[in-house]
């Protein structure tokens, strides 16, 4: 730890945070200063949400301190902490979409300002004020959920920079920008930086922000474990302090060649989205299909599952034509999918552990007048949540499992299908290290079993790491194929992007 | 940057707008009298009430809540207020009648803030549950009786009229002073929602509950604000009936609450929060109040009324609905 | 792979007592006992008179099955505001037929013919007015509240358009009979209300359909990703949603021995009111029908128990809106306090 340069902005110290006797942080300390970008690393679950709450003043600490800009707190509230000078942009961006650009950005200003009157000229001079400052254009008549997701996200920094942000705090910023609006997203940060700004990044996805933080601290089970320049670390390094694992990296075991074509698609397209999609899938291969956001590769995905629409093209599922209108089409046809956002689209969050893995065997459990036979259902989970490696009672709600268990409650209900083809959508999306090498293993063992599987991601390293074919996708069309394990991470890279 | 003048054919304002003038039109060639000012001003008065209370729905819709109970809110306070001045003889003038109104309303609003804000609990369920409280509480503790000698004052005021005249075939046209209330509560309410800073927050609400606690609005205190506004412009509209119709009747109000939110709905305002508008919500009264009077004139037995009504609603809430799934089903 | 949260789960649960207490309906089926206890003790010899006992059995099950229609829509997130409506169309239609064929004066098998003619006829018109929810809501995409309540007010107004506005009278005897008698003591209204409610029970508990119910109830979004078929499943909940309100139209019209399009108008109110206070969560997914039969019977024993003791019907409505008010608030501490619990480990 150096202390030259600028004083800090803020440094907290010994902070302890317990909840229900479970410990979320024990004696983590940290220091921004003004002007420094510092990442705080972490797996889910490692006290990042916690310790973002703390700054936020939305939970207090049990015991440690905190000073900003010279001052100390004992804890703060949602209020000091704004008076402080420190914004939190949340991963949802808590914008109104139904309100203009406008007042979006000048919202907190006029209330901070106390103003009893709507001042709209006013509001329109903060706005374009500070998207000037950053230099982005945004209509400031447009309704911000006409927005698409990047806007929202520079928008949601403005209203911040309105508010006299001296602390900017961004929980998980890249997840939904495309390569090249992070690149513009950081082009900002470092002219915020410049401006005297601090700005402090949390997140388990680095790679992306590498280049913009000065410092990295990396907490693990609510403790701190290590804090230093950005240049002692590397990807590798980073996921052994944020695991305390070492991982080796795998590359896939080529399966025998001329295995059965088990999926074939010609000319698929669709107006604006899909442009004619063709290509074929063995059994036992694992098919990545790489894009950026926007590319279409999610579009795919829908389209091959019956989610969405398309204007022509073909399917064959084992060499016979197969029309898929709709989700229940392609799971006749043997296809199962693991969606892109396990909360909204996998998983029954309330619901038990058992319900979420049955609700694909219903029919196969069913006898007369749909009566569904319990105990054959029961050992059938039973037996998936040991193949899985997950330790709960199936009574258990579903939203009481870590990321990486509910993504194998989501995997569970289809493997138990038992399913010709698999298609897994950013399958380790919000999964710690840990599972995620788990579940890397369960895709090699699918493929192993005979099972066509298609690995929908834009994470290189995992598509790297698990696909023996890779098809590139840009604009809405499949730009490229390589054969898993002759290209490198940064040419992957370059290719998805160019 | 200047609003082009053109006809925004997805906007649910424009097609009820459209609805009424076609409604207008065929009624008007089938009834050559029907285009006169005493039609014309038989139908303001019939939108007086359900026009303020309309806009009272608006209001709870755009912040994201849903009120069933503000009829029997209505009946309450107009109920309580005149039989509050009868058994005491009181013989204050008419303003101060309706401030009492206004004043009752807003008490029981707060009573659902109580629940919405401080418990926190779904909108729909506590005003349903106030819905039976303050309707059961009237019958039972205040009267249950028609009250027909209405204070003096009152029958002063039912008595003003703004406009009144004979037409050239001497039939008699007029628009009782009671119009003025709904202008008003209009005009207050479009100040409100904005002009001042508080309609912002009540429009953020809907948008977003969460973002409006994270960003400081008193999430609370706005709720509390909303109930209680509601809840006064629901006193105003109950005696405003009652002065109308000349008596106050405690059985009378309750049971338009779904017409007057279907009405809202019509016109454009989202049961999801966040968004209408008061032109849309008095369009939508508009057209309720069109079929309610004019269906005869068209030939339809006025015990198809309720059919017509329905058959709109589904329409009108169903051709965007559709476009809108279909949209959603093309997207994926 | 256990979270902190999975371990204070296991670990927590160990008195039996604890977890009756923790159960769903427990604080309800206290408030049921307890309500059934101060009116017996207000008035043991009326409360607890065969007179009373067999007059309330006849009065709930009508309101009840309503409910279960109400309670099955809520159960995927959906709600009802046609049930009414639909309850005395059927009715309505089931009348004027039946008076038609065969009145007051028929008897023996032509009239046993006739009135099950009519109460076929009743269910066809209960299930096509769900089908109408159904396809309004599932393939047009309205929302349930807009589409049930314009739906609502066509199918009254086609009440109102049939009859005038005015009572169809003029039945076998046979057909009032059949709402107003016993079999081994137990009132028909009743029978069927039971039959009803264990078919239910079943149906959510072993059946797929139950269990898709739910699950699409909690998530719709995850049910189409998981291949349910959601139009499909919106259909054939209001489907039965509407054939269960026929059923009650039939037993209002058989106890009143007519039908009229403006009966049961407090019903739709009090069916909300029943799922909410059972414990039917009315953004879906979770809810039993035992919590149902609890809050019906809390209802009935408020209601008959008041009423013996003069209380006005309007106060019993004050009444059951404070109950409401009393359990959601209740739920909705217990509610917040979970909420925050778990929210804290992330």
């Amino acid at each position: 730890m150096t202390d030259e340069g600028p004083s800090p902005f803020i440094s907290i110290q010994h902070i302890s945070k317990a909840f229900a006797g479970v410990q979320a942080l024990s004696d983590v300390g940290l220091q921004v200063k003004m002007g420094e970008a510092v990442c705080l690393a972490g797996e889910n679950g490692s006290g990042k949400s916690t310790l973002i709450k703390i700054l936020a003043g939305v939970e207090k600490p049990d015991s440690g301190s905190i000073e900003i800009d010279g001052k100390s707190h004992a804890s703060l509230n949602p209020r000091s902490s704004v008076a402080a000078g420190i914004q939190v942009i949340f991963q949802d961006f808590s914008l109104f979409p139904n309100l203009s650009v406008a007042e979006n950005i000048a919202f907190s200003a006029e209330l901070t300002a106390r103003k009893k009157l709507v001042r709209n000229a006013e509001m329109r001079r903060i706005a374009a004020a500070v998207l000037d400052r950053i230099g982005v254009p945004i209509d400031l008549n447009a309704r911000v959920e006409t927005l698409p997701v990047a806007d929202k996200q520079l928008v949601a920094i403005c209203r911040a920079l309105v508010s006299q942000a001296r602390l900017i705090i961004m929980d998980e910023p890249t997840t939904a920008l495309t390569d090249r609006e992070v690149r513009a997203l950081l082009a900002i940060i470092r002219r915020l930086k410049a401006e005297g700004v601090a700005v402090l990044f949390v997140s388990h996805k680095l790679a992306e922000i590498f280049e913009v933080c000065e410092k990295i601290v990396v907490i693990r089970n609510g403790r701190l474990v290590v804090d230093g320049a950005t240049a002692g670390f590397s990807l590798d390094s980073l996921a052994h302090h944020m695991t305390g694992r070492h991982f080796i990296r795998t590359t896939p075991v080529i399966p025998e060649a001329n295995l059965p074509e088990i999926l074939a698609v010609r000319g698929l397209r669709r107006n604006g989205l899909l442009d004619d999609i063709s290509f074929s899938l063995r059994a036992g291969e694992v098919l990545g299909i790489s894009g950026l956001l926007g590319s279409g590769r999610t579009e795919l995905a829908k389209a091959l599952f019956g989610l969405m629409e398309v204007d022509g093209g073909a399917v064959a599922i084992q060499g016979v034509p197969t029309v898929i209108r709709n989700p229940g089409d392609a799971i006749d046809a043997g296809i199962g999918y693991v969606p892109e956002d396990r909360l909204t689209e996998g998983l029954f969050l309330s619901q038990s552990i058992a319900r979420n893995i049955a609700v694909s065997r219903l029919d196969d459990h069913a006898g007369m007048g749909g009566l569904i036979d319990r105990q054959g259902l029961s050992a059938e989970i039973d037996e998936w949540l040991h193949r899985l490696k997950v330790v709960a009672s199936p009574d258990a709600p579903v939203k009481s499992l870590s990321g990486g268990n509910q993504q194998r409650i989501v995997l569970a209900r289809w493997l138990a299908k038992s399913p010709k083809i698999l298609i897994l959508n950013g399958p380790t999306v919000g999964v710690d290290i840990g599972s995620k090498a788990d579940i890397h293993q369960v895709i090699a063992a699918l493929a192993a079993a005979g099972i066509g599987v298609i690995v929908i991601s834009d994470d290189i390293p995992e598509v790297l790491a698990t696909c023996h074919r890779i098809l590139v996708m840009r604009g809405g069309r499949i730009v490229e194929e390589l054969a898993g394990g002759s290209v490198t991470e940064s040419d992957l890279a370059h290719r998805l992007a160019s | 940057m200047v609003r082009k003048p053109t006809i925004d054919f997805s906007r649910n304002e424009t097609l009820v707008a459209i609805v009424v003038v076609l409604f207008v039109a065929m009624t008007a060639i089938v009834d050559h009298n029907f285009l006169s000012l005493p039609t014309l001003f038989d139908l303001l008065r019939g939108a007086i009430v359900m026009g303020i209370f309309a806009i009272g729905v608006l209001l709870v819709l755009i912040s994201g809540g849903i009120d069933v109970s503000f009829t029997a809110i209505a009946a309450f306070a107009m109920y309580s207020t005149t039989s509050l001045l009868v058994h005491f003889k009181l013989d204050i003038p008419w303003p101060f009648v309706f401030l009492l109104s206004v004043a009752i309303g807003a008490g029981l609003g707060l009573l659902n803030a109580l629940f919405i804000a401080g418990f926190r609990l779904p909108t729909l369920i506590v005003t349903l549950g106030t819905l039976s409280i303050i309707r059961g509480f009237l019958l039972t503790f205040i009267g249950s009786q028609l009250i027909s000698n209405l204070p003096a004052n009152l029958r002063v005021f039912s008595r003003l009229f703004m406009i009144r005249g004979t037409t050239a075939d001497g039939s008699f046209y007029s628009l009782p002073w009671a119009f003025a209330a709904l202008v008003i509560v209009v005009a207050v309410t479009w100040f409100l929602l904005y002009r001042t800073m508080l309609g912002r927050m009540i429009f953020a609400l809907g948008g977003s509950l969460e973002s409006a606690r994270r960003i400081g609005i008193n999430v609370q205190a706005t709720q509390v604000f909303v109930y209680a506004f509601v809840g006064g412009i629901s006193g105003l509209a109950g005696i405003i009936h009652a002065a109308m119709a000349r008596v106050a009747n405690p059985f009378d109000i309750v049971g338009l609450e779904l017409s007057v939110i279907a009405a809202v709905v019509l016109g454009g305002a989202r049961l999801s929060g966040g968004y209408g508008t008061i032109t849309g919500a008095l369009l939508g009264v508009a057209l309720i109040t069109l079929i309610n009077n004019s269906l005869i004139l068209l030939g339809i037995p006025s015990t198809w009324q309720m059919v017509v009504i329905g058959m709109l609603i589904l329409l009108g809430t169903g051709i965007p609905a559709y476009q809108t799934k279909r949209a959603a089903r093309r997207a994926g | 792979m256990q979270t902190p949260t999975e371990a204070r789960q296991t670990s927590s649960d160990n008195s039996v007592l604890l977890r009756l207490l923790r159960a769903d309906n427990s604080r309800l089926a206290v408030i049921t006992i307890v309500i059934f206890v101060i009116m017996t003790l207000l008035s043991p010899e009326r409360f607890l008179s065969a007179g009373n006992l067999s007059s309330m059995a006849f009065q709930f099950p009508e309101f009840a099955i309503l409910s279960l229609a109400m309670m099955l829509v809520m159960l995927t997130g959906g709600i009802d505001l046609s049930v009414v409506g639909t309850a005395n169309l059927s009715a309505i239609i089931a009348a004027l037929l039946l008076a038609a064929l065969a009145g007051t004066d028929a008897t023996g098998g032509f009239a046993i013919a006739a009135i099950l003619l009519a109460i076929i006829v009743a269910i066809m018109v209960g299930l096509s007015a769900g089908l109408l929810n159904g396809v309004a809501i599932g393939a047009f995409g309205l929302p349930p509240i807009l589409a049930t309540l314009g739906t609502g007010l066509v199918f009254t107004g086609l009440g109102v358009a049939l009859t005038g506005g005015s009572a169809v009278i003029g039945f076998p005897d046979d057909f009032a009979a059949l709402g107003n008698s016993a079999i081994f003591g137990l009132p028909v209204p009743l029978l069927i209300f039971a039959l009803l409610a264990v078919a239910m029970t079943f149906m959510l508990d072993r059946t797929k359909y139950g269990l898709r119910v739910q699950l699409f109830g909690t998530n719709p979004l995850a049910a189409r990703f998981a291949g349910i078929n959601d139009l499909a499943l919106t259909i054939r909940t209001y489907v039965i949603s509407g054939g269960l309100a026929s059923v009650a139209g039939l037993v209002i019209m058989s106890r009143a021995n007519s039908a009229k399009a403006d009966y049961g108008s407090s019903y739709l109110l009090l069916s909300i009111l029943i799922c909410v206070l059972g414990g039917i969560n009315p953004y879906g997914g979770f809810g039993r029908v035992s919590g149902l039969v609890l809050a019906v019977l809390s209802l009935q024993f408020l209601s008959s128990g008041l009423n013996m003791l003069q209380v006005s019907n309007f106060a019993t409505e004050l009444i059951w809106g404070a109950l409401l008010l009393l359990v959601m608030t209740t739920n909705g501490l217990r509610l917040r306090r979970k909420g925050r619990g778990s929210a804290s480990t992330s």
